[in-house]
């Protein structure tokens, strides 16, 4: 067996095969960028060793300095994690010329796989059923809308080196095919450097659908059944399931089968996916299932697999590599329960799903019953920070349950009990997802999100009840050393009645609440307030502050020379208009230079003094109009 | 401490009890509605045009200033009424004791929808007692300012004599003097003298384009010297934001301004911490509303003063001391809401005994730091012969010579009635007790109004020759002034005291008034004047 093992990468994936291998009595040796000096994964390791700055390209990305840290950590293995250097021949090849072990499959598997059109070549030579297409090297154009013809629109025009989304095109009908072709490969040719397309049927109502596959160094491999990945937002899966709700027996050893077959055509070890596309529309359908690719490494939504199979992946992905067999045959691997996982990100729904990064002054999965049945897969905790420079993905929270509402209900609870602040996450959109009627009842297609639209969308204002524990709060937030009888009389009023209406204010508006009534919500209190969540979601609640907004401060808006002095620049000209904080002017006084700035957005209406000129105290020397936003 | 605790031997089943509570509850209802209706401040029409101005009425701007949800001590919520043709609710002023940002301050607010916030000789008076309190029990001052200065038609009650008001900016220099911070916010018309309040002020704050400090007025001015300026330009917060620097802030709104007076007071030192050890606050056995089935409904009729104790202290534990002698008089220990009291409650007449015993009781309070706490029900010390010759005198006076000098915090509530000599021995207002609140049932003057009306009938030149129904003739008008002058509302008007207070709320009201006390250091040692022995 292995004895230390380098995980070349960080967050919760290092941290998640940091476990296992812990468990199995490995050794293991982090490595680390600037930014994540502090973090977790590094707590979960033996050893660290610091490859570089931040970026990614400067230190996780960088093949020499990973084999080096394994060098001199005494590291005898490699696991790549997903991501970074996980699919990247070469560096699989410099690990094992370097007489490293490669966890993960061998470099010429990789190839085979890396690029499409190669792919499904190999693979419908193989016997895998592809989608209806074209992928040939005539790339004339009036070849390729031929093709399109032959194949029925609408298609997909699809960069062959392209992935993420990215360079790809829907055609609905054949005279904007030209266009659409032309804008795609230029797609193509900025983003990955070469413009070579294929061309595909364009499914209607597409399903996700991939089978989790193992192979080891002994020609054996195995499938551990699919995952359902419909749930997708711009091409990022969302919520991925095991098994896929719908699909029978039959269907199941087709596909499974399939992929087996998929795997064995390019001799593969260690864990891999094939990823198919369904047409869903009349349901889960052998002959309407194809092959599109196969991701050869961990996938993100493994832990899926793990809670329908009760296998470790991460360890037979470490027994593999060490040249074991197979754990488990395929006849002694079934199927148990229904498992969900939901991404977590540090994004803010109602803006655009902008990546939110920062500390984690809160952080709390695993409040209420519902979030101690979770699996939590993460790579923070309170007080570490979401960086900027890595994959926004705060967690993956994972549920098992009988059936699939049983897991879906445990995943909408525990969305429901998640603390997070300040960072701002997806957890409401989760919980609405989780909920639809139609992802409930297993309706959804790649495009659900979408179509929902705002309907998945979290409440962007808090319930009363909020508002009044919230209120609550806010009334008693004394350190409890510092509780004076004034504060634990709470309103008392001489001959009347307590007062119990307090002014408070969230982010968007203020309200005087009675704090007579009775709520059960629970409340947090963080250095800019009191928190209530309401599906995950945070609400900041304050005492209502009434701060200068600066513009009355500066009356009408005209500025007056602070001091004598001779004017040695005008920056602005009559009617211009100005940004608060803007240099209008500079005066020279006392041997000093002083800029005079505008003190709110607005129009320069009036300029007192002319270049050269000496001014006294308190002379006009700019006014301006105060611009109505 | 450990302590006994008091067992109760009322029952709200019985009769007296119930007929009491109808009598007292009645009592407390009119307090509540007549604090209700003072409360108001000015009339509707007057409230109406100081809303329309966008300034926040005088008591949401309390409210905004205290700290959310804390608890406010009024004091003299009813002061002048009935006075000035009762149309000065308040004197035009709330004042009290409150939390702004964790400290416990004084708050003289000015109702400018009363006669424009002009002074009154009371509302000089409630100025002067908020400032008094101020400096007794270290509370940083918050004056929120929106007064007309001097009412001129009383100028002569207001203006020249040493409590008048001048006296205002005496004290704000000397507290100042003594490291208790004095802070203005000027929310409306500042004039003349009352300029003063925020020039003397350590930090002031004032609203823009409202808020006004001039020593005369645009009128003034044009009449003196014939200038023409206007009101912003005279005395606004920009010119003494910006040239004069009579002020220190200048803020858009009533509510801006409200916040940077929580600021300012946030730099403040925190609330001292006591010199005494506290404990948890636990409540009575028994509940404060029984109070209203033990108070008689005649002030003449006796009451067993534990019962009332019970109700006021933490867990009704009561460490009683002497017990068996001077029994008119009980002194023990206590707690309230955690804070140890020493208290003297009257149960009957004072005797040499008493007196000797509660002059006793207040060394050793004053020995052991301990607040004192006096329930105040006395008709007076005993006469007669018998008691003149064992020197009633001068034991009376030892009570009075250890209540006037001893060093504690000082708390007297008048439960009952407070006749002659037995006002002094159980720290009547002379002798500055540091906060004294009255239960409506409560009767005051020199002697009861029966005796008053005796006596004068009794010494009148012509008394020898009066018939019955001369005399009774005679007595009925000095017997009804008595009881005028006697009733509390007619006392706590003229701020005898600091508030008629309903029974039930007597434990938070002493619990809120010693807390304030505790910001003041108590001397270590008490120095009493000479006991007569």
């Amino acid at each position: 067996m292995i004895k230390s093992l380098l995980v070349a990468n960080r967050g919760e994936i290092a941290c998640r095969i940091m476990k296992t291998a812990r468990k199995m009595g490995i050794r293991t040796v982090a490595v680390y960028s600037d930014a994540d000096a502090k973090a977790m994964h590094l707590r979960q390791a033996d050893e660290a060793v610091h490859i570089g700055p931040s970026p990614a390209a400067l230190s996780y990305l960088v093949g020499e300095k990973i084999i080096a840290a394994a060098k001199q950590s005494g590291a005898e293995a490699i696991h790549p994690g997903y991501g970074f250097l996980s699919e990247n021949a070469d560096f699989a090849q410099s690990v094992i010329d370097a007489g490293l072990i490669w966890v993960g499959p061998k470099p010429d598997s990789i190839r085979a796989m890396g690029l499409k059109d190669a792919a499904k070549k190999l693979m419908n030579e193989a016997g895998v059923p592809i989608t209806p297409g074209y992928m040939g090297d005539n790339q004339d154009p009036d070849h390729l809308a031929q093709e399109a013809g032959k194949i029925g629109y609408p298609v997909l025009i699809k960069a062959v080196a392209g992935g993420g989304g990215k360079g790809m095109r829907k055609v609905d009908a054949a005279d904007s095919f030209a266009d659409d072709l032309t804008s795609c490969q230029r797609e193509a040719k900025a983003s990955f450097g070469n413009d070579i397309v294929l061309i595909e049927k364009w499914i209607e109502s597409p399903r996700h659908i991939e089978v989790q596959v193992f192979g080891d160094s002994h020609g054996n491999v195995v499938h551990l059944f699919e995952r359902d990945c419909s749930l997708q937002r711009r091409h990022q899966k969302v919520i991925e399931e095991a098994p896929a709700p719908g699909m029978d027996a039959e269907t199941r050893a087709a596909v499974c089968g399939a992929a087996v077959r998929a795997a064995q055509a390019v001799d593969y070890e260690g864990a891999g996916t094939i990823e198919f596309i369904a047409d869903g529309r009349e349901g889960l359908r052998a002959d309407k299932i194809w092959f599109m690719e196969m991701n050869t490494r961990l996938q993100v939504e493994h832990p899926v697999t793990e809670e329908i199979t009760g296998v470790d992946l991460v360890e037979w992905q470490l027994r593999v590599a060490a040249g074991e067999t197979l754990p488990k045959k395929q006849d002694e691997l079934s199927i148990s329960g229904h498992a969900v996982e939901a991404r977590l990100y540090a994004e803010d729904p109602l803006n655009g799903f902008l990546p939110s990064t920062g500390p984690l002054e809160l952080l709390n999965f695993a409040s209420g019953d519902a979030g101690s049945r979770m699996r939590v897969e993460t790579g923070v905790e309170q007080g570490d920070e979401v960086s900027p420079f890595y994959d926004p993905m705060i967690a993956k929270l994972v549920t098992h349950g009988d059936d699939r509402d049983a897991a879906l209900d445990v995943l909408s609870d525990s969305l429901d009990g998640l603390r997070i602040w300040p960072v701002k996450s997806n957890a409401g959109f989760l919980i609405n997802c989780c909920n639809h009627p139609l992802f409930r009842r297993a309706e959804m297609t790649t495009g659900f999100i979408e179509q929902c639209g705002d309907d998945l969308h979290p409440p962007v204002s808090a319930s009363d009840d909020s508002w009044l524990a919230a209120a609550k709060a806010l009334a008693l937030d004394k350190p409890s050393d510092n509780m004076s009888l004034f504060d634990s009389l709470s309103g008392f009023r001489l001959n009347a009645s307590p007062k119990s209406a307090i002014m408070i204010s969230d982010q968007t508006d203020r309200r005087l609440v009675d704090i007579s009534g009775e709520t059960s919500l629970e409340t947090f209190a963080v250095s800019a307030g009191h928190l209530v969540f309401q599906n995950g979601q945070p609400f900041l609640f304050t005492i209502p502050r009434f701060d200068n907004d600066g513009e009355a401060e500066a009356g009408a808006g005209e500025i007056f020379s602070p001091m004598p002095g001779q004017v040695i620049s005008i920056e602005i000209a009559l009617d211009e208009t100005v940004a608060s904080g803007q240099k209008l002017m500079v005066l020279e006084a006392m041997k000093m230079e002083h800029s005079i700035t505008a003190p709110f957005d607005g129009i320069v209406r009036e300029i007192g003094p002319a270049l050269g000129d000496q001014v006294s105290h308190d002379a006009l020397l700019v006014r301006i109009e105060a611009q109505d936003e | 401490m450990t302590a006994p605790i008091i067992q109760t031997r009322i029952s709200a089943e019985n009769e007296t009890f119930q007929q009491y509570a109808a009598h007292n509850k009645a009592l407390v209802e009119e307090l509540r509605a007549k604090v209700a209706t003072n409360a108001l401040g000015g009339s509707e029409k007057s409230r109406d045009r100081h809303v329309s101005r966008g300034k926040l009425l005088p008591r949401d701007r309390v409210e905004r200033l205290l700290d959310p949800g804390s608890a406010f001590l009024e004091i003299g919520q009813l002061t002048a009424n009935g006075l000035y043709d009762d149309a000065v609710p308040g004197a035009g002023m709330i004042a009290g004791v409150g939390q702004v940002s964790g400290r416990h301050v004084m708050i003289v607010c000015n109702d400018a929808t009363v006669k424009g916030g002009t002074y009154y000789p009371l509302t000089v008076k409630k100025h002067l007692r908020a400032q008094e309190i101020a400096l007794e029990n270290r509370l940083p001052c918050i004056y929120l300012v929106d007064s007309g200065g001097a009412n001129l038609p009383n100028q002569a009650e207001v203006f020249p004599d040493r409590d008048h008001f001048g006296r205002i900016f005496f004290n704000q220099a000397n507290m100042s003097a003594k490291q208790i911070p004095q802070i203005a916010c000027v929310m409306g018309s500042c004039t003349a003298g009352g300029a003063y309040v925020p020039a003397m002020s350590e930090e002031t704050v004032i609203v823009r384009n409202q808020g006004t400090i001039f020593l005369a007025g645009p009128p003034l001015v044009k009449a003196a010297t014939g200038e023409e300026i206007s009101a912003e330009d005279l005395g606004g917060g920009d010119m003494h934001g910006k040239k004069s620097g009579v002020v220190d802030h200048v803020a858009d709104s009533d509510e801006h301004a409200l916040t940077i007076v929580r600021d300012i007071i946030s730099t403040l030192p925190e609330n001292r911490a006591p010199d005494i050890s506290l404990k948890d606050s636990r409540a009575p056995k028994y509940e404060a509303s029984d109070l209203y089935g033990i108070i008689p409904d005649d002030v003449r009729a006796p009451y067993e003063v534990r019962e009332v104790i019970a109700r006021l202290v933490d867990g009704s534990e009561f460490h009683e001391f002497k017990a068996l002698y001077g029994a008119t008089l009980v002194c023990g220990f206590a707690h309230i809401h955690g804070m140890p009291v020493a208290i003297l409650a009257n149960n009957g007449i004072l005797f040499s005994e008493s007196a000797q015993k509660g002059a006793h009781f207040i060394e050793l309070a004053c020995q052991r730091k301990i607040p004192l706490l006096f329930l105040q029900n006395i008709s007076g010390f005993m006469v007669g012969g018998k008691y003149e010759q064992e020197g009633i005198a001068k034991h009376g006076a030892k009570l009075v010579t250890a209540v006037a000098t001893a060093q504690v915090p000082k708390i007297t509530i008048m439960i009952g009635g407070s006749f002659g000599a037995g006002n002094y021995g159980m720290c009547g207002r002379a002798y500055s007790p540091r906060f004294l609140f009255s239960w409506p049932n409560s009767r005051i003057s020199v002697m009861g109004g029966e005796q008053a009306a005796s006596v004068l009938a009794t010494v009148h030149r012509d008394a020898g020759k009066w018939s019955e129904e001369e005399v009774e003739a005679f007595k009925a008008p000095v017997r009804q002034t008595y009881e005028d002058e006697g009733n509390p509302y007619f006392a706590t008007a003229r701020l005898w005291d600091d508030g008629i207070i309903d029974p039930a709320q007597t434990r938070d009201v002493l619990g809120l008034a010693y807390a304030a006390t505790l910001n003041a250091p108590i001397e270590d040692r008490a120095q009493f004047g000479l006991f007569r022995m």
